[in-house]
C-alpha cells in the first residue's frame, strides 16, 4: 500500500492504493484552499502541508494523521521594516539534524524549524542579501522552491530560487553565495546574460549517494553540476529531449547518473509536446534521455505538470513515481517509469505530489 | 467597546464564538485586541505588519474600513472575505 499526498488548488488529497490500479481518496483536507506542497517527514512520521488561503494568507499545518485534525505552525512571517508580506510557502524539506526542517517561500525566503515544524524562524542571512532589492520574480512569484541538503552534513545547503538562481552555503545558512556559473538565461539579451542575477531555476535536486552532483531544470535548459553547484553543464541540448523547458524533476537515489524530467513545449506554450504525455529518463548523467510513456496519454493530451507535482518513493527498478497535472489527473509507475497507470482523475489542478 | 462579528473559519479559531466586545480606538487596535484574546486568529485577518489582508473586508457598521479607521464605542465590526478568489 502506498500513500500519496496530492496538493491541489482546492485542498489536500491523501490517496491510498497499490500500483497498477486507481487509488482511493482516503482524505481531503483544507477544502477550498490552495495546497502548494505536502510531505510526511520520514523521521518523525509527521505530515506538513503548505496552505494558502485566498483570503487569510499562507500557513503551514502539521498533523500525525492526515485524516484527522491539523495544527497551525507558528512563526512564518516576514520581519518589520519591509512592505512585503509572505505570499506562499513553496516547499518543505527535512534537514540533516533531528527535528530540523526547512521551508522555502515567496518572496525568496527561507525558514528553519528545529522542533519538527511547529515553530519557524526566518533565515536572516538570505533575507538580508545586499542584492535583494534587485531580485526579480518569475511568473509564479519569487519562489524559493528547492532546498538540497547534503547527507549527514548540515553545514552544506543549496537553494533554487525563481528567478534569483542558485544559492550555496557551507555554514548551515549563516552566509550565502551564488552558484550560477554556466547557466544561460536565453530569455535575456545576449549582452546581459553574463552578469545577470535574474536566473530562473525551476527545480534543483542533489544526489544522495554522490552529493557533489546536482541536477537542475532551468527556464529553458537542463543542467548538471559535478562540483556541488559551483558550476553547471548543459545536458538538455541535442541529447534526446523534445524540449529543455519544464518544471518538475526526480532522481533515483540509488543511481547518481539518473534523473527524470517532464518536458513542456516551451515557455510560451506550457503543455506536453505533440499532445503526448511522456516522462524522460537519463541513466548516463544527461548524456542521453529516453522517453517513458507506456500507459500515459499518447494523443490529444496537452497537460501542464507544475514544479512540485512529481514525486517518488524507493529506488532502483522498483522505484515508484507519481506525477499530477493541472488537468487533475495523477499518474503512477511501480517500475521506475517503464510502465504507467492512472492513479486518480478529476481532482482539482494538481500543485504537488509526494509519496508519504 | 466595539462589537466584532466573525464568520467561520475565523469564529472557529476564536474559540467557537462569533461575537466579541473589544477595546480599541481604531479597527487595527480592535483586531489586535482580538488576536491577544485569541492567539489562533493571529495572521489571519491582519498580516505580519498589522495591515488588513488584501482579500479580507472589515466593515464598520455599513462601510468598508481600513485598519486606521477610528471607532466609536457603539460601532459594530464585521469581518467578511472579499468577493474574490478562483
Amino acid at each position: 500500500m502506498t500513500e500519496v499526498l496530492v496538493g491541489t488548488k482546492k485542498g489536500l488529497f491523501t490517496l491510498n492504493g497499490a500500483t497498477g490500479k486507481p487509488y482511493e481518496i482516503a482524505a481531503r483536507a483544507f477544502a477550498g484552499d490552495s495546497v502548494e506542497f505536502a510531505i510526511r517527514d520520514p523521521r518523525s512520521g509527521r505530515y506538513l502541508a503548505a496552505v494558502t488561503s485566498g483570503f487569510y494568507g499562507p500557513k503551514v499545518f502539521v498533523t500525525d494523521d492526515p485524516t484527522s485534525e491539523w495544527e497551525q505552525a507558528q512563526g512564518l512571517e516576514l520581519p518589520d521594516g519591509t512592505e512585503q508580506t509572505l505570499k506562499r510557502i513553496w516547499t518543505i524539506q527535512p534537514g540533516e539534524v533531528d527535528g530540523l526542517l526547512y521551508a522555502g517561500g515567496d518572496p525568496g525566503v527561507l525558514f528553519e524549524s528545529r522542533d519538527g515544524g511547529l515553530t519557524w524562524e526566518l533565515n536572516r542571512a538570505l533575507w538580508e542579501q545586499p542584492t535583494r532589492p534587485d531580485w526579480n520574480p518569475g511568473a509564479g512569484g519569487m519562489c524559493l522552491h528547492s532546498i538540497a541538503t547534503w547527507p549527514d552534513d548540515p553545514s552544506k545547503l543549496a537553494l533554487g530560487i525563481s528567478a534569483v538562481g542558485v544559492w550555496l552555503s557551507d555554514d548551515a545558512g549563516e552566509s550565502w553565495r551564488n552558484g550560477n556559473k554556466g547557466l544561460v538565461a536565453r530569455y535575456m539579451p545576449e549582452e546581459s546574460r553574463e552578469d545577470t542575477i535574474t536566473l530562473c531555476v525551476h527545480n534543483l535536486h542533489r544526489h544522495l549517494r554522490r552529493p557533489e552532483r546536482l541536477f537542475m531544470q532551468f527556464h529553458g535548459g537542463v543542467y548538471r553540476s559535478d562540483d556541488a553547484g559551483e558550476s553547471w553543464i548543459d545536458i538538455g541540448t541535442d541529447s534526446g529531449l523534445p524540449s529543455d523547458f519544464g518544471f518538475p524533476m526526480v532522481i533515483d537515489p540509488s543511481d547518481p547518473e539518473s534523473a527524470y524530467v517532464i518536458p513542456l513545449v516551451a515557455d510560451l506554450d506550457r503543455v506536453t509536446p505533440e499532445g503526448r504525455v511522456r516522462v524522460y529518463e537519463t541513466r548516463d548523467a544527461g548524456g542521453s534521455w529516453t522517453a517513458r510513456g507506456d500507459g500515459l496519454p499518447a494523443e490529444n493530451a496537452y497537460l501542464t505538470i507544475l514544479r512540485q507535482a512529481f514525486g517518488r518513493s524507493g529506488s532502483g527498478e522498483t522505484m515508484e513515481l507519481y506525477f499530477g497535472a493541472t488537468s487533475g489527473d495523477v499518474f503512477g509507475s511501480g517500475d521506475a517509469g517503464a510502465t504507467w497507470f492512472t492513479a486518480s482523475s478529476h481532482l482539482p489542478p494538481v500543485h504537488s505530489v509526494r509519496v508519504a | 467597546m466595539a462589537v466584532v462579528r466573525l464568520r467561520a473559519p475565523l469564529s472557529e479559531l476564536a474559540g467557537g464564538r462569533s461575537e466579541f466586545e473589544l477595546e480599541g480606538a481604531s479597527v487595527g487596535e480592535v483586531l489586535l485586541a482580538l488576536e491577544r484574546e485569541h492567539p489562533d486568529v493571529k495572521g489571519w485577518i491582519l498580516d505580519e505588519h498589522g495591515r488588513i489582508r488584501e482579500h479580507v473586508n472589515v466593515f464598520v457598521n455599513r462601510e468598508c474600513s481600513s485598519e486606521d479607521t477610528a471607532l466609536a464605542p457603539t460601532d459594530r465590526l464585521q469581518v467578511i472575505p472579499a468577493i474574490s478568489g478562483g
